[in-house]
């Protein structure tokens, strides 16, 4: 069995029929995960009760009870809660927090008898794309640890590419699970927004945030997402089960916003990949239709004002009274801006910052209500190309995996790379991401990765979809 | 869109984060260059016909039936850095 290419399908056929023990898929993802955290360091912490948790899921299967995913290795992000673990966002001001509750999704898939391997390492409150805002060190890209493994879920990425896990949860509020799945050769899925409950999860940008899976192939995303998508009372913004579960058509008509795909600083073979990945969809019996979408031109503007507004109200919570870290002062006032002050990294700072100022008085309109107008526009026109196509392709990320450092440094060079999955966020859509193929640098093949976007609650078009190009893209 | 020291000291101040003086020139670079970028949106006029809303539906639960007393207390608490008996303890405020 090797562990590295095995997928949820088949561990799921192994263990129900009695080929393999939930024990031994459980130790052989251990020994993976435990030899190759120290190089790649994508597990914050590796649970110590995975046997108890094999345990049940066992019983589960022996007393014929199995879900899909009984008794499947699943790393989880920092920042969804399992009661009693530790979940600390990767930030300081959360390092010794331990959760009071499960998150919606954690209680679904500890009822579907997942097993929980440990905390995936992320961007600090899922603030970046290159896991290099961690408080507790940068997770390594398996396929060159020079480079990043993208972000803000970069240790759920590297973790099911590294047969560290074989499935994980992550969030996505601009790329998040998208980018570094697309660095990492693997799948990632971010649904409709309200489609999967977050009760649990650490709110950064609470209009866009929103929890999705990883997995080798379409299919493993797909099971996960089963498990955690539906209405969820503890959740305000979750979508009622009559909303979401809708039955959608074979899709065969694919859109691709030309002007918005070969804008500047896209890498060359990014752009060759997804043309050939085109052709293979024509193939495929799919039919490309070029389309004119011109606010996606805004998106990334829109995007980079809706969410530090909202970060800087979601982290007001963090006061250094209720529960994190704690710095003393001479006063109450001191107490909050040191405590906040060492307990945030810059990213996060930079974020609150920047997020004060946009809703400030005198610059509120021209800012947060301008962003939010063109959200609506932006959110129209994609409803609008919906009715002549029935999935909108783009390369996931611009660029394959870039070097650890390069653009740390240079906050707006960093935002850039999420030009391509932020529109999915800003009109609440799903998206996909999929391998596509490799750019070679310097003898090392880098993973590139092609998304597919559909109307909203249509995750199904997108597996099917998804599934296709798997057929056909080659490798 | 220049945005100067005393911008981040006045935003530092609003958003209760004490800054290092080193960093302050940091975040104003990055403040400076990150809103020059996002006001591309300024170049638009959005043609908006009036805001639409969705059925209006309550997403909270009823206001009866409270859990039981006590249930969440001591957990809760517990993440407290400083507490005073069923108390989170805080520096007095006036």
């Amino acid at each position: 069995m090797d562990i590295k290419k095995l997928t949820i399908k088949e561990a799921h056929e192994l263990l129900t029929k009695k080929k393999m023990t939930v024990m031994d898929l459980v130790d052989a993802v251990l020994k993976e995960a435990n030899s190759a955290n120290k190089n790649l360091h994508a597990y914050l912490e590796i649970f110590d009760d995975t046997r108890a948790q094999a345990e049940i899921a066992q019983k589960m299967i022996d007393s014929g009870k199995a879900t899909l995913l009984t008794g499947i290795p699943l790393a989880i992000k920092d920042n969804i809660l399992i009661k009693g673990k530790i979940a600390s966002s990767a930030s300081k001001i959360l390092e010794n927090y331990r959760a009071s509750y499960d998150a919606t999704v954690i209680k679904k898939l500890r009822n579907a008898g997942a097993i929980f391997i440990g905390r995936a390492n992320m961007d600090e409150f899922a603030m970046g794309g290159s896991t290099e805002n961690s408080a507790f060190g940068v997770t390594k890209n398996p396929h060159d640890q020079t480079r990043v493994p993208g972000g803000s879920s970069g240790g759920s990425a590297v973790a099911v590419a590294a047969g560290m896990a074989l499935g994980a949860l992550g969030s996505d509020t601009g790329g998040s699970i998208r980018q570094p799945a697309s660095f990492c050769g693997v799948v990632g899925i971010k649904p409709t927004y309200g489609t999967v409950s977050r009760s649990g999860v650490m709110a950064m940008a609470s209009s866009l945030d929103q929890i999705g899976s990883f997995g080798k192939t379409v299919e493993d995303a797909e099971m996960i997402f089963d498990v955690i998508r539906g209405y969820d009372p503890m959740d305000s913004t979750s979508c009622p089960d009559v909303m979401t579960k809708i039955k959608t058509k074979k899709p065969k008509v694919i859109g691709v916003p030309v002007n918005f795909v070969r804008a500047k600083g896209v890498d060359p073979r990014v752009l060759k990949n997804f043309e050939a990945s085109l052709e293979k969809m024509k193939k495929a019996g799919y039919e490309i239709r070029e389309i004119s979408l011109p606010s996606l031109d805004y998106a990334l503007s829109v995007y980079y004002i809706l969410v530090p507004a909202e970060v800087s109200s979601n982290m007001a919570r963090f006061d250094g009274m209720r529960y994190g870290y704690h710095a003393n002062g001479t006063n109450l006032l001191e107490d909050y801006g040191l405590s906040r002050g060492e307990g945030f990294g810059r990213e996060v700072r930079r974020r609150i910052l920047l997020g004060t100022y946009v809703l400030s008085s005198g610059y509120y309109d021209a800012y947060y209500g301008r962003a939010c107008a063109l959200r609506e526009v932006l959110r129209n026109d994609l409803d609008k190309a919906f009715k002549e196509i029935d999935i909108l392709a783009t390369p996931t990320a611009p660029t394959p995996a870039y070097k650890i450092g390069e653009k740390i440094s240079d906050p707006l060079a960093m935002y850039l790379a999420d030009i391509f999955t932020v529109p999915v966020n800003i009109a609440g859509v799903p998206g996909i991401s999929i391998p596509s193929g490799f750019a070679e640098e310097k003898g090392v093949k880098l993973p590139l990765g092609i998304q597919f976007i559909a109307p909203h609650f249509s995750e199904d078009t997108l597996f099917k979809a998804g599934k296709d190009f798997e057929k056909v893209r080659g490798f | 869109m220049a945005i100067e020291i005393k911008d981040v000291e006045h935003l530092a101040e609003l958003a209760r984060i004490t800054i290092g003086d080193k960093e302050k020139e940091v975040l104003r670079h990055d403040l400076e260059g990150i809103l020059e970028y996002v006001s591309k949106v300024k170049e638009v006029v959005p043609k908006m016909s009036a805001p639409t809303a969705g059925k209006l539906r309550n997403v909270f639960r009823e206001d009866k039936e409270p859990h039981e007393d006590r249930m969440f207390t001591e957990d809760l608490l517990k993440a407290a850095p400083t507490r005073e008996g069923d108390r989170v303890f805080v520096k007095k405020i006036l």
